[in-house]
């Protein structure tokens, strides 16, 4: 700090930096998406440990026998199903109540803002039936949750089967020390959003179901059970829950020591751990499966049941049975035994988990790499726009003659410039809001005037808007000011860079990936734009650098990812339907992914467009 | 040398007392007392005569009460000093109570021959023959200073579960607040008493229950408590430093129980203006003698029970508290140990009060865990022991198995069967109880042990009737910043409305909303008729919230009120932060209306287990509920983090701060080049001749 006070040394800093500006800016980002990249590498990588004392040391035996009885249990649930044609709740409660747990049935009814076209369903009518295994001597003050979806047509009944094998088991046991909570959901997240909310007597987003009647306390963990064959080749793990929160990560930990005890093949992101991480193939495998996380996590949506838990920092996690046509496989009594080794290590838990990292990323799965450590890839990024941010300080005060120095050169009139910026902001955002809210409220309209279907319509309708935001502002300010100065512009760039600095610093803090993501499409648009650069060429980078275009690649990176490669054309419906989706997501669940794009990346975005068509 | 003085000491006191006894017991009592025996033995004669068909069954009261008589003769000799220290201390405390020896052993006597007779009052023959014995008018003679009762109740639970509760009363006729000079204890436990009369205390109830009394599965229990431990105390008027006097107390009770009761302190503890009124016989009502707290974190355990055992006059030795062994007590559902010392009514005239020690203990057996599936329950299988002797200085010792449901064995098959049955209003309800009287030798048979078997017959047992009140209790929201508690009051009366108190207690750490508080029935607005709230101070007391609730038949009452979490200091965390913070069971009381009109004449019939919250109005009982306790998740901060933070501040302030401060506040010039030292003269010169400088 010492050059900082010096004048002269602070002169020659900033000459230095504003000289050299561009090259650190290239450097940084070139340096961010390699640091980004190198994590996955998996020397620089940290092996998984059980952080939890309580879960740790304390092995429990398993021996849960019934794994066929619960198939054939499956078999019933599935038969009773059809006949009923949607959730057989009195067959549910008669089972549960002859396995001696407490029984309560919970009626919920949504109504979508526009149809969903994935799941088929617009007017969702439900029933969540539930029982609560009571643990002997305790005053129900804790409680753990397994909970199963009932799914539509013949998946996921071998999951039910399994959840009323385990309760059976369960409850002849003397050991519980919390309440268990067996859960059967219909219509996956919807269900279990009402369940929940029922649960906690909240009402975030204006959902309609009815009161609980019982309750076991504060939940501790929850795990959700996917399973739709008898037998299974591999378990995976997903952890991706509402807006990127992760379960702690002592519950993947956890998971992952007990498919090595028992020997079951386990994996995240569908990919099996490798162990030859020195060869080129080794190391893609790892960043493969880290990019899938990465992605997920940015989507803002939860990836399986348990997505819901996080927000009431309960901690959770889906299991999900896969059948491939490997040879290797392992029956239901396994996965029996799994489970209840799991629930038995939970139930020993004197306090939530709450040891290890709440913020990683997992190449596989017995690797992870921490917030430390995946950091500085998104400091890199971000390190430039206040870089940039400064050169531009530095150039607004030293362009007027006559002072020398940066910090006197604040003072000088440079007002005409702010109220000049405050019309693009305005529009802006002002398109951002439009953006948010008209494709709902819309829709109606624009279905009576055009062939379209409802969700058509806004996904469609969201899109228009998106462009004519293009069109609009860069105008304006001409009609109220006349003629933009070389000082507004600049301005209006010093704020823009500031702008999504924090934003993006924001975003990442809560969810790393989806300001990761941002960060390296919007940082370097962001970081060279200037009105002098040519206009067309300037302006398809700036359209193919938008947030929406990254979006867009994501879906293709993805799917590439999974392996399940498409076409341009299944690849832009797909897009179509992710845009749908993600609206969705923030009417059923309050995912903040919509809103945040809408209402801040947008505007943002649409400021630094501004700056390239500034005359 | 030590130990001789104190005999010669007792003998020379002994002596002194035996003969102001018998001169005592001379001039005033032998005539009643004869009289009493002679009319009591007729009567047992004539019930002989008129009802032959019993006449097995009298014979062997008779041989019971001849036992007793005959136990009593043995100790008799006793009388007389000894060196068998037992008898010693026994005659002479008897002495100390300044009533005569012989007068006490015939009065017992009497108790025998009465008890005798008030079974056969209020036993119901199975096979309907008329009886001959209704005829309770003879006065009863005033009982023996101290007695000892001892009862098990078994009620199999529609569940399927069995729920066994005991009790155990010990009766005393003595004056506690004497002081020091209560030093002779026999029945009553003299670690208790003491404690009693250093801290003059009225009333005393304590209860320590592991697990969650479950209400809509096992109906109501006998004597409700919440989980953990809870400690109420009515103290004598006389006392001035009630605080004082509590803080003592809880600290000596932790040491008595082996219990953390010691944790008891100001922020816990409150003073209800209207749920716990004293249970036993005073005048006194003022709030400011009562103390209330509540532990909902204690957990019980063997080390609390082997304590609570060891006030029992025989112990674990033998009675039904051979029954109690914990390895099968705490195999259990639900387990709650409670003790109640208050002043009762000596008789039913109640002329004159006695104190009343009352050690309860209720279990739940469950049938998954320990009934293997298979609904059979006997002793054996419940406590891995059977019954072989009553308490020898019991004057009573029961079981009771509730067959209210089962009046033709439908529903369950007990073996052995027993002749007597007896009839009690317990919570509303008119139940049926079959008896087996421990002091009878003939109950336990050719194999001299009592090991009841019930076997069910049908798969399912009927619906249960569902319990008028319960109530039920949670922490809404998310987040940690606030929440809202709820506590929901159900009504299941399907045509009468009932006022109830709730009772509140929240520390201080959850810093409740008291505008917020809503109380909602059928979506409607209940306004409470009275509202007693004390808010809470930080770190002294906790908030106190009572109401006065009347709740519309068939109805759900929400009473919700919202809170802001507190942030701790750094040492007031737990050792477990991150497990939460538990808050106490509210506490609903109210008069239930009652399922069956209630008997009038009952003070005197009851069985031990229905009588023990005094009734007033007839067609009511009270009742209390007990709601779950909390656990709230405050903000906690990362506790492992403090070494991070201390290196990552010292940096911060040390680099950070100090460079970044002195570039703001101070103000930068440039300076200009040293002159050189020609200049420098120059203008030394130029000064000299006053022209400006260069």
């Amino acid at each position: 700090m010492g050059l900082l006070s010096d004048p002269n040394r602070r002169r020659a800093l900033t000459k230095l930096l504003t000289r050299l500006n561009a090259p650190i800016c290239v450097m940084c980002y070139l340096a961010g998406v390699a640091w980004f990249m190198g994590l996955a590498f998996e020397p620089f990588t940290l092996r998984t440990y059980m952080s939890e004392n309580a879960m740790g040391s304390t092995m429990v035996e398993e021996r849960f026998p019934a794994g066929e009885r619960a198939l054939a249990t499956g078999r019933e649930f599935a038969a009773h199903k059809k006949k009923v044609g949607g959730m057989p709740v009195d067959w549910l409660v008669k089972t549960m109540q002859s396995r001696g747990l407490e029984v309560f049935t919970q009626s919920f009814t949504r109504k979508l803002p526009f149809p969903d076209e994935n799941k088929e369903r617009y007017m969702v009518r439900g029933t969540n039936v539930y029982g609560i295994l009571r643990a002997p001597r305790a005053p129900r003050t804790e409680a753990l949750v397994l909970s199963a979806p009932c799914s539509e047509g013949n998946n996921n009944n071998q999951a039910v089967g399994l959840l009323l094998g385990l309760a059976q088991y369960f409850r002849s046991q003397i050991h519980w020390a919390k309440d268990i909570i067996f859960l059967v959901n219909e219509h996956d997240l919807i269900g279990m959003q009402a369940w929940l909310e029922g649960y906690h007597h909240t009402n975030t987003t204006g959902g309609d179901w009815s009161p609980l009647q019982g309750r076991g306390g504060s939940i501790q963990a929850a795990l959700s059970l996917e399973l739709s064959s008898d037998v299974i080749t591999s378990l995976d793990l997903v952890l991706e829950g509402l807006n990127g929160q992760l379960p702690n990560l002592d519950l993947a930990n956890l998971f992952y020591a007990f498919c090595q005890k028992i020997g079951v093949l386990c994996t995240i992101q569908g990919k099996l751990q490798r162990n030859d991480w020195d060869t080129t193939s080794g190391y893609s495998h790892a960043a493969q499966t880290m990019m899938l996380m990465v992605l997920k996590q940015a989507s803002g949506r939860p990836w399986g049941d348990h997505g819901l838990f996080l927000r009431y920092h309960i901690e959770a996690a889906s299991i999900r049975g896969i059948n491939s046509f490997r040879q290797y496989k392992t029956d239901t009594t396994t996965i029996g035994r799994l489970l209840e080794g799991m629930y038995r290590k939970l139930n020993n838990l004197l306090e939530r988990l709450h040891q290890s990292y709440f913020f990683y990323l997992m190449p596989s799965l017995s690797r992870f790499v921490s917030i430390g450590y995946y950091m500085p890839a998104f400091g890199l990024l971000a390190v430039i726009l206040l870089l940039r941010a400064l050169d531009l300080w530095v150039q607004l005060g030293a362009s007027p003659p006559g002072t020398e120095d940066g910090v006197a050169g604040g003072v000088q009139p440079s007002s005409p410039g702010v109220l000049s910026i405050l019309t693009p902001v305005v529009i802006s955002h002002m398109t951002g809001v439009a953006l948010y809210t008209l494709p709902i409220l819309s829709q109606e309209m624009a279905v009576q005037h055009f062939p379209v279907s409802e969700t058509e319509a806004v996904v469609l309708t969201a899109i228009a808007i998106y462009t004519a935001g293009l069109a609009l502002p860069h105008n304006t300010h001409r009609l109220l000011q006349g003629e933009g100065t070389e000082e507004g512009w600049r301005v209006l760039k010093l704020v823009a860079l500031l702008y999504l600095a924090v934003l993006l610093g924001c975003t990442a803090l809560i969810n790393f990936s989806l300001g990761f993501i941002l960060a390296l499409s919007l940082v370097p648009i962001a970081a060279f734009i200037t009105p002098h650069t040519p206009k067309a060429l300037s302006a398809a980078i700036m359209v193919l650098l938008s947030p929406g275009c990254t979006l867009l690649y994501c879906v293709f990176v993805f799917q590439e990812l999974q392996e399940t490669p498409v076409s341009l054309q299944d690849g832009w419906m797909l897009f179509l339907s992710v845009i749908s989706q993600g609206i969705l997501d923030h009417a059923l669940y309050g995912s903040l992914v919509y809103p945040l794009l809408a209402l801040l990346i947008y505007p943002c975005w649409l400021l630094l467009w501004n700056i390239l068509f500034w005359k | 040398m030590a130990a001789h003085r104190c005999n010669i000491f007792m003998l020379v006191f002994v002596l002194c007392g035996l003969t102001y006894v018998f001169v005592r017991a001379d001039i005033e009592d032998t005539n009643h007392v004869k009289d009493a025996e002679s009319v009591a033995v007729d009567i047992a004669r004539k019930a002989n005569i008129g009802a032959s068909l019993r006449s097995t069954k009298t014979e062997d009261q008779t041989q019971a009460a001849e036992k007793e008589r005959q136990w009593e003769a043995e100790t008799n000799p006793a009388d007389a000093p000894s060196d068998n220290k037992a008898d010693h201390v026994h005659d002479t405390m008897q002495n100390l109570d300044s009533r005569p020896a012989p007068y006490a052993k015939d009065q017992t006597q009497e108790a025998a021959e009465e008890e005798r007779q008030w079974e056969a009052t209020e036993v119901k023959e199975a096979d309907h023959v008329p009886d001959t014995m209704q005829t309770p008018d003879v006065p009863p003679p005033t009982p023996a200073k101290d007695q000892f009762q001892e009862e098990l109740v078994i009620r199999p639970l529609h569940s399927g579960d069995i729920y066994a509760s005991f009790q155990f009363r010990t009766m005393w006729d003595t004056d506690f607040l004497r002081g020091s000079k209560v030093s002779h204890y026999r029945l009553f436990p003299k670690s208790l008493g003491q404690v009693i009369s250093k801290f003059s205390v009225r009333e005393l109830h304590i209860s320590f229950t592991q697990g969650y009394w479950r209400t809509m599965q096992w109906g109501q229990p006998f004597l409700p408590s919440p989980p953990g431990a809870e400690l109420w105390v009515w103290f004598q008027d006389t006392v001035t430093d009630v605080d004082g006097a509590w803080k003592e107390l809880t600290n000596v009770l932790s040491g008595i129980f082996c219990a953390s009761l010691n944790f008891i302190d100001s922020t816990n503890t409150v003073q209800p203006s209207a749920s716990f009124k004293p249970l036993g016989l005073g005048n006194v009502t003022d709030q400011r003698f009562l103390r209330y707290a509540v532990l909902p974190r204690e957990i019980v355990c063997t080390e609390n029970l082997t304590p609570w055992k060891k006030l029992l006059p025989c112990g674990s030795k033998a009675g039904l508290a051979v029954l109690m062994k914990s390895e099968k007590l705490f195999h259990s559902s639900f387990h709650s140990q409670a003790l109640h010392f208050r002043p009762v009514c000596q008789d039913w005239k109640c002329k004159s009060t006695v104190w009343e020690l009352r050690q309860t203990l209720n279990v739940v057996f469950d049938l998954h865990t320990s009934g293997q599936g298979k609904r059979e329950w006997s002793l054996f299988k419940m406590f891995s022991r059977t019954l072989t002797e009553a308490c020898p200085l019991a004057s009573s010792s029961k079981v009771y198995v509730d067959v209210t449901d089962n009046p033709q064995g439908e529903l369950f098959e007990l073996s052995p069967t027993t002749p007597l049955l007896s009839q009690a209003v317990v919570l509303g309800d008119r139940r049926t109880y079959s008896v087996y009287d421990l002091t009878n030798q003939a109950t336990f048979g050719q194999t001299r042990s009592l090991n009841m078997l019930l076997r069910w017959r049908a798969a399912e047992s009927g619906d249960m009737l569902r319990p008028l009140l319960h109530g039920e209790r949670y922490v809404a929201g998310y987040g940690l910043q606030t929440g809202e508690i709820h506590t929901l009051m159900y009504n299941n009366h399907p045509y009468r409305a009932f006022p109830v108190l709730l009772l509140d207690t929240v520390p201080w750490y959850l810093r409740l909303y008291i505008h917020t508080l809503t109380v909602t029935s059928k979506g409607r607005d209940n306004k409470p008729s009275y509202i007693h709230y004390q808010p809470s101070k930080d770190r002294l007391r906790p908030h106190l919230l009572e109401m006065l609730v009347q709740l519309p038949p068939n109805s759900v009452t929400e009473v919700t009120m919202q809170f802001e979490r507190a942030l701790l200091k750094w040492t007031e965390y737990t050792p477990d932060p991150n497990h939460g913070f538990y808050v106490g069971s509210s506490v609903i009381s109210a008069l239930v209306p009652s399922v069956v009109a209630m008997d009038t004449n009952s003070t005197r019939e009851c069985p031990l287990f229905s009588s023990f919250f005094p009734c007033k109005e007839e067609s009511s009982y009270f009742m209390r509920v007990y709601t779950e306790p909390l656990l709230v998740n405050l903000p906690t901060p990362d506790f492992s983090m403090p070494y991070n933070v201390i290196c990552l501040t010292c940096t911060v302030v040390a680099v950070g701060y100090g460079s970044l401060y002195n570039l703001l506040t101070r103000t930068f010039q440039v300076e200009e080049p040293s002159p050189g030292l020609a200049k420098r003269l120059a203008n030394i010169i130029r000064r000299l001749r006053g022209v400006p400088l260069l």
